[in-house]
C-alpha cells in the first residue's frame, strides 16, 4: 500500500549520533519507523538510544539487515556517505543534508548508477508512508493513510499539501520529498512514476518550483500515460524574479522554461489539473477524484 | 557567488587561460597609471576602459569605453568611476560604479582577421553533468543566439569518470571553424578554461566574447563566473573575492542572522518556514492582490530571536504595507512560536503595519487564542485560505 518505504523497511542512520541524527532519529521510532541501528565511524560497538551503533554500513548490513538509510551527515561529508550506503548494498538511501557541493553529488550520482539503489534527495524532508514508516523530518501527524501519493521538491509545502488532503477527506499512500538541489537522486518522473505503478495509489499531487525541466518531463510522462491517474500540481514561484535563487540552491529562473508560467503551461497541456494557489490543492484533489 | 571580471580573469590566468591583460583602477589617476604600465607590459596604445560591477550588459549602459590616449583614459575613468551604471540586469535604479578594468586593447590589425566565439562551461542538471557550450557567434546575446539561431549553439557533455578529453578539445576547435595556430590555442584554452572550472568548484564560467586576434592568439576577453556557494569552504581564496559592494545591504544584514532573504519591489512582507512554502507564500500575496516585497525564509526554528530578526529586516523596506506570517509547524508546536511572534513583536515594539500571522500544525487553535489575545496588531489564521483572505482585505483598503 505504498512505494519505497512501509513497515518492513529495516532502517539505518547515518551520522546517527549527531544532534540532527539524534533528534530525527527518536522521532522516527516514536513515529513507529524499524530503526535498526545507526553509523557514526569511530563509535561502533556502542549503543546510542537504544540502538547499535556501527563504523561502517557495511557492517550494520552484515549486523542488523538494513535496507534503508537516512542520511544526517554534514554537507563536506554527505555525498561519501551516500556512496557508502550505495556500496553497502542498501537499496533506499534517503539523503536529509542541504548544502552538499554540486561537484559532489555530481560524481555521487555518477557512482550509484548502474547500482541496484535509489537515492532520494539530498536536500530534502524524507519519504513517509503513513503508519508504515517515516523516514524523513516531517511531522508525522500530518500525513494520515489513503490513497495520494506526493512528491515535492520542497518540506513544508509538502506538509501543507499533506495537510489540505487529509482536511479534504482524503489520505496519502506514499509522500516523497524529492529535494530542491540542482542534482538530487529522484527526479518529480521517477517519483510520479512509481506511484503510478503502486496499486495502492489512485491520484498523484505534484509540486514542484521554478529552477530546471523536471516537471515538464513528469508532465509529458503522465501524458505518455494516457492520464491514467489524475494528478493536481502546483509550482511555487510564480512571483520569483529571473537569476535569484529563491532559498533552494536549484531554485532559480535561468531561461524561459524553467519559469513557473512555462512549466504550469506544459503541466496543464498535458492533462494535469494545475492549481495557481497552494491553498486549493486540497480541494482540487477532492473535485478531480468525485468526476 | 558572482565575482568580477578583473578577479575572474585572474582566476583564468592562473590555470593557463589566455585573457585580455587589464590592471584594476579605483581613481582616474590610478587609471592613468595603470594604462602606462600596461603599455609597457603588453605594448597596446590605445585602452579599454571597464566599470566592474556584478552585472552584464555594461557596454550598453556606457560602461565600457574605448580611450585612445591617456588624457583619454583618464577623461572616460573620470566619467565612470562613480556613476550609477543601468543595464539590463541592474533594474532600473542601476548599480554603482567603485572601480574600472584598463584592459589593453585586443582588436590590433595583423595577419589575419579577428573573429569573436562563444565558450561557456555550466551544469546540465538534466543529465547531472558539466557541458561546455559554444558557438560560432560570439560578443552576442546567446539567449538571442539560441532563440533566432539555435543551429549555431554547440554542447559536448563531460563525463565525471574520466573529465574533458582531447577529442573533444579538438572537436571544440574544429565546429567554430578554426585551423593551424589558432586551432591548437583554441584546445589549449578549452582544456584549461575547464580545468580551472572544476578546480573553483564553479557553477558556471561564460567567456563572451573569446577572441582569436589577428596573430592567432586564443584570449577571454570577458568573463563571467558563478562559484558553488556550498562549495567555498573548501576555498577560502575565492571566499576572499566576495564584494559586499555589490550585494544588497539588507541582504547582507539578512545573511549575518543566517535567514534566507530576497529583496523585491512590492508592499506585501512575508516570513516564512521553508523555501517551497515561502515562494508559495508569495504567489499567495499576489493572488490576493499585494505585491511581495520580500522572499524570507525563517528556516525550522522559528524562535523569538529569529523571528524578531526576520521582523526588523522586513521593516526596513519603507514599501512593507502589510506583513504576513507563514508557518507550518512541523515538529514545533504551534503555541510556542505563537508565544515567540508576540515576544518578537513586543521587544521591537512600536509595529505601524498591519500583521497577519497564519500558524498551522499542532496546536493551531491554541497558537490562534494566543495571538488573538495578545491586545497586539496581530490577525491571525489558521488555514492557508484564510491567510489568504486576509491579506486581501488588508491589501483593499
Amino acid at each position: 500500500m505504498s512505494v519505497l518505504v512501509d513497515k518492513n523497511s529495516r532502517v539505518i542512520v547515518q551520522g546517527f549520533t549527531g544532534n540532527e541524527g539524534t533528534f530525527h532519529a527518536t522521532q522516527m521510532i516514536e513515529y513507529g519507523t524499524n530503526v535498526v541501528g545507526g553509523v557514526t565511524p569511530g563509535k561502533g560497538g556502542s549503543m546510542h538510544i537504544e540502538k547499535p551503533v556501527f563504523n561502517t554500513v557495511a557492517e550494520a548490513v552484515a549486523a542488523t539487515g538494513a535496507n534503508v538509510s537516512i542520511i544526517f551527515v554534514p554537507p563536506a561529508f554527505a555525498a561519501d556517505a551516500i556512496m557508502e550506503a550505495a556500496d553497502a548494498g542498501i537499496a533506499v538511501i534517503v539523503c536529509i543534508t542541504e548544502g552538499i557541493p554540486t561537484k559532489d553529488m555530481i560524481q555521487a550520482k555518477e557512482y550509484i548508477k548502474g547500482k541496484n539503489v535509489r537515492l532520494i534527495g539530498p536536500n530534502c524532508p524524507g519519504v513517509i508512508t503513513p503508519e508504515g514508516a517515516k523516514v524523513g523530518i516531517m511531522p508525522g501527524f500530518v500525513f494520515k493513510p489513503g490513497r495520494i501519493g506526493i512528491v515535492s521538491k520542497s518540506g513544508t509545502l509538502t506538509y501543507e499539501a499533506a495537510d489540505q488532503i487529509v482536511k479534504a477527506g482524503l489520505g496519502i499512500s506514499t509522500a516523497i520529498g524529492i529535494g530542491g538541489d540542482p542534482i538530487i537522486g529522484t527526479s518529480t518522473k521517477e517519483a510520479v512514476e512509481l506511484f503510478m505503478n503502486d496499486p495502492d495509489t489512485d491520484a498523484i499531487v505534484m509540486i514542484g518550483e521554478i529552477g530546471g525541466g523536471m516537471e515538464a518531463d513528469a508532465a509529458n510522462y503522465i501524458k505518455s500515460t494516457g492520464n491514467k491517474k489524475p494528478v493536481v500540481g502546483f509550482i511555487a514561484g510564480q512571483t520569483a524574479p529571473a537569476g535569484r535563487r529563491m532559498g533552494h540552491a536549484g531554485a532559480i529562473v535561468g531561461g524561459a522554461d524553467d519559469t513557473a508560467a512555462a512549466k504550469m503551461k506544459i503541466m496543464a497541456a498535458c492533462g494535469i489539473h494545475v492549481v495557481a494557489s497552494p491553498a486549493d490543492i486540497g480541494k482540487t484533489m477532492a473535485t478531480v477524484l468525485k468526476k | 557567488m558572482n565575482i568580477h571580471e578583473y578577479q575572474a580573469k585572474e582566476l583564468l590566468k592562473g590555470f593557463g587561460v589566455g585573457i585580455q591583460e587589464g590592471i584594476l583602477a579605483h581613481t582616474p589617476e590610478e587609471a592613468v597609471t595603470a594604462a602606462k604600465k600596461l603599455q609597457e607590459t603588453t605594448g597596446t596604445g590605445w585602452w579599454v576602459v571597464k566599470a566592474q560591477i556584478h552585472a552584464g550588459g555594461r557596454g550598453k549602459g556606457g560602461g565600457v569605453k574605448l580611450a585612445k590616449s591617456l588624457d583619454d583614459v583618464k577623461e572616460k575613468a573620470t566619467n565612470i568611476i562613480g556613476m550609477q551604471l543601468v543595464t539590463p540586469q541592474t533594474g532600473a535604479e542601476g548599480k554603482k560604479v567603485h572601480k574600472v578594468l584598463i584592459a589593453q586593447d585586443v582588436y590590433y590589425p595583423g595577419p589575419t582577421e579577428t573573429k569573436e566565439f562563444y565558450v561557456s562551461v555550466l551544469l546540465d542538471r538534466a543529465n547531472g553533468r558539466n557541458i561546455i557550450m559554444y558557438s560560432t557567434e560570439g560578443g552576442m546575446d546567446i539567449e538571442e543566439v539560441a532563440e533566432k539561431t539555435p543551429h549555431l549553439i554547440f554542447k559536448e557533455p563531460v563525463d565525471p569518470r574520466v573529465g574533458l578529453q582531447g577529442f573533444q578539445t579538438r572537436k571544440i576547435a574544429f565546429n567554430l571553424g578554426l585551423s593551424g595556430e589558432a586551432f591548437k590555442q583554441m584546445t589549449k584554452f578549452v582544456a584549461s578554461l575547464y580545468k580551472a572550472y572544476e578546480s573553483s568548484d564553479a557553477d558556471m564560467f561564460e567567456i563572451n566574447p573569446v577572441l582569436k586576434t589577428s596573430d592567432d592568439k586564443i584570449i577571454a576577453v570577458d568573463a563571467k563566473v558563478n562559484i558553488d556557494e556550498n562549495a567555498l569552504y573548501r576555498h577560502p581564496a575565492l571566499l576572499a573575492l566576495r564584494d559586499i559592494l555589490e550585494e544588497d545591504p539588507t541582504e547582507v544584514e539578512a545573511g549575518e542572522h543566517n535567514l534566507n532573504y530576497v529583496k523585491l519591489d512590492g508592499n506585501v512582507g512575508c516570513m516564512v518556514n521553508g523555501a517551497g512554502l515561502a515562494m508559495a507564500t508569495m504567489d499567495i500575496i499576489k493572488l490576493s492582490g499585494g505585491e511581495p516585497a520580500n522572499f524570507l525564509d525563517v528556516g525550522g526554528t522559528a524562535n523569538a530571536e529569529r523571528v524578531a530578526n526576520a521582523f526588523r529586516i522586513i521593516l526596513k523596506d519603507p514599501n512593507v504595507k502589510a506583513i504576513l506570517v507563514n508557518i507550518f509547524g512541523g515538529i514545533v508546536r504551534c503555541d510556542r512560536v505563537a508565544n515567540g511572534i508576540v515576544e518578537a513583536y513586543k521587544q521591537i515594539g512600536d509595529i505601524k503595519v498591519p500583521i497577519i500571522v497564519r500558524l498551522q500544525g499542532t496546536n493551531a487553535i491554541e497558537a490562534k487564542e494566543i495571538l488573538n489575545n495578545s491586545g497586539l496588531s496581530l490577525m491571525a489564521a489558521v488555514g492557508l485560505e484564510e491567510a489568504a483572505a486576509l491579506v486581501k482585505s488588508v491589501v483593499g483598503k
